[in-house]
């Protein structure tokens, strides 16, 4: 029974070489990307500055923290931090309208089937990939450099940071659209702008719909962040906490944030599915 | 060739044209009182945000010549016109650059390990008990809603100064997105692999290492690759808290007014993003396949 076995195997081997011997290259493949993977992150770890005690140090440090994060407690200023956290609200569902508005027609031209000409569209495109390469925190502080510290300068960033992905997004909804709906509206007379009007939005506005609000919702993270650099919102008052380090003012902060965060995403899921429907939530 | 349109009696075509009449009515009611609601928000949004047209309108031209300002030298001129003056500190820019690259790879290696380790145990079909589930399910929820940056306000007082917070914060952030996308995966995972494993008496971890893991590493890599691309912008902004990478030079430089460092290191930034963007597409492509990109 065994001796078959084996006469088996090396019948199989000499049939099939390229499945039993596979090339060394392909054998080595994987082991050697995960050497280099963890080659880079040991080199990583030393140029980065870890050092054991480092981290022990700052572990205990981080234990004494969350030690005195317990119980949380907003002090006298709950008012102020409740303002705080409506004007985050604010700034999202602000910077978020803006984008939109803004970006709906810019996506229109960087659409393929509404622009044919690459000539037009590819700088479109590379505009507003380069205002997405730009993290939103950068673009609110050059908003604050330009209308001042606040709030506004929080809308302004999330606006224009917005539109670079909405602009991409859009557009991408765009080209996905069924062409026969326009080719119809072309066969009966239409303009072009007829085209896009009664051909094209009415298949890609719930779809857009469901973006802004999912939008909103990941927006209102980016707003309690904007906050730290003096874009206004509730991340104005957690970096100040934690700069003065009242531990348990932040990790009420924090809780706060939680649970906004937790009921957009609530209601905006919801409005997403009144929207456009069960299926086509991504 | 003729085609036969029936025509229905005036009658009857008077109430299906009342009916469909009421139904467009409806809808548009129902439209325009969400308009309304919407515009409510809005207003209601702009009075909180202190939002203030005046200023706009005022300031708008301060936002144009703000990018005019940022591209120009010292001298006058404009910034393409003497590279070697604009890119004066590039070797110290691309130091930055490096180090930000730097933090955000060992911040994603380290998120996703995390991830793995705990991802089996938030998937539904995976779990060993609820209770676990439940646990896990809601420690990553927090690591993840959570802003990064917010991680690395904390880690710079507890660490010190320096890319160790932002490592670790990043780390921290990584798994909390990466472990709910990882097991994601494991729940669309086919489980009959896994039966067959159990049904030959092995244990838990057995089942995981031989059944599910075969199939969802291809995932796996090509999400903590796209988080990888997501971590480079977010490293890039660790420094305006003190926790390493370019940031740091950016925040200084805007702050004092150096305006053609401005556009200097954010054109560093926009290069190396494009960059890595288009090499991590390359190689998730090369790795999975066109199917995998999304």
């Amino acid at each position: 029974m065994t001796r078959r076995h084996e006469v088996d195997t090396a019948q199989l081997r000499a049939r099939y070489p390229d499945v039993f011997d596979r090339p060394a290259s392909a054998r080595l493949a994987m082991p050697a990307m995960i050497v280099a993977a963890f080659a880079i992150l040991i080199y990583g770890l030393v140029d980065l500055d870890f050092s054991p005690s480092r981290f022990l140090a700052g572990l205990s440090q981080l234990g004494w923290i969350s030690l005195m994060m317990i119980p949380p407690d907003p002090g006298t200023s709950l008012p102020i931090y409740l303002k705080a956290l409506g004007e985050t609200l604010s700034i999202a569902l602000l910077g978020t309208t803006l984008a939109a508005v803004f970006a709906l027609p810019v996506s229109l031209l960087a659409a393929r089937n509404v622009v044919p000409s690459n000539i037009l569209r590819f700088p479109i495109r590379r505009f507003l990939d380069s205002i997405r390469g730009v993290d939103t925190l950068i673009w609110a502080l050059v908003w604050i450099n330009v209308v001042g510290l606040g709030p506004f300068a929080g809308v302004l960033a999330i606006a224009v940071s917005d539109f670079g992905a909405f602009g991409k997004l859009f557009s991408e909804a765009i080209e996905g659209a069924d062409q026969k709906q326009v080719e119809g509206i072309r066969a009966s007379g239409g303009s072009a702008l007829h085209e896009i009007r009664f051909g094209l939005l009415p298949q890609v506005l719930p779809v857009i719909a469901g973006q802004v609000l999912y939008f909103i919702e990941s927006n209102t993270r980016s707003a309690t962040i904007i906050g730290i650099v003096g874009a206004g919102g509730i991340g104005l008052q957690l970096a100040e906490q934690i700069r003065v380090l009242e531990w348990q003012r932040v990790s009420f902060l924090v809780l706060m944030i939680l649970v906004a965060v937790a009921a957009i995403d609530f209601i905006s899921g919801k409005l997403r599915f009144a929207i456009i429907g069960r299926r086509a939530v991504a | 060739m003729t085609v036969a349109v029936s025509i229905l009696p005036e009658q009857q075509l008077a109430a299906l044209n009342a009916a469909y009449d009421q139904a467009v009515a409806r809808r548009r009611l129902r439209l325009l009182l969400g308009v309304v609601v919407f515009a409510a928000a809005l207003l209601l949004a702009a009075i909180g945000a202190e939002v203030n047209l005046r200023t706009l309108f005022t300031y708008f031209g301060n936002f144009v010549s703000y990018f005019d300002r940022i591209l120009t030298l010292d001298n006058g001129q404009r910034v393409w016109t003497d590279v070697g003056e604009w890119l004066w500190g590039w070797r110290k820019w691309l130091k930055m650059l490096g180090e930000t690259l730097l933090i955000s790879y060992v911040g994603t290696l380290i998120g996703a390990t995390f991830a793995f380790v705990l991802n089996f145990f938030a998937a539904e079909n995976t779990s060993p008990a609820p209770w676990l589930r439940f646990t896990v399910r809601r420690l990553l929820e927090f690591a993840r809603t959570v802003p990064g940056i917010v991680f690395a306000l904390i880690f710079v007082i507890a660490f010190g100064l320096g890319p160790m917070a932002g490592v670790l914060a990043i780390a921290i952030h990584s798994t909390g997105a990466l472990g709910k996308l990882f097991s994601e995966i494991v729940e669309n995972a086919d489980m009959k692999p896994v039966e067959g494993i159990r049904s030959t008496g092995a244990s838990w971890l057995s089942c995981m290492r031989f059944a599910v893991v075969p199939q969802v590493t291809a995932g796996y890599a090509s999400y903590a690759l796209l988080r990888f691309e997501i971590n480079v912008r977010e490293a890039s902004v660790m420094g305006f808290v003190g926790a390493g990478g370019i940031g740091q030079e950016l925040v200084v430089a805007i702050r004092k007014f150096y305006y053609s460092d401005v556009s200097a290191i954010l054109l560093t930034i926009i290069v190396t993003v494009f960059v890595i963007d288009i090499t991590t597409g390359w190689l998730r492509g090369r790795l999975f396949g066109k199917e995998a990109r999304t």
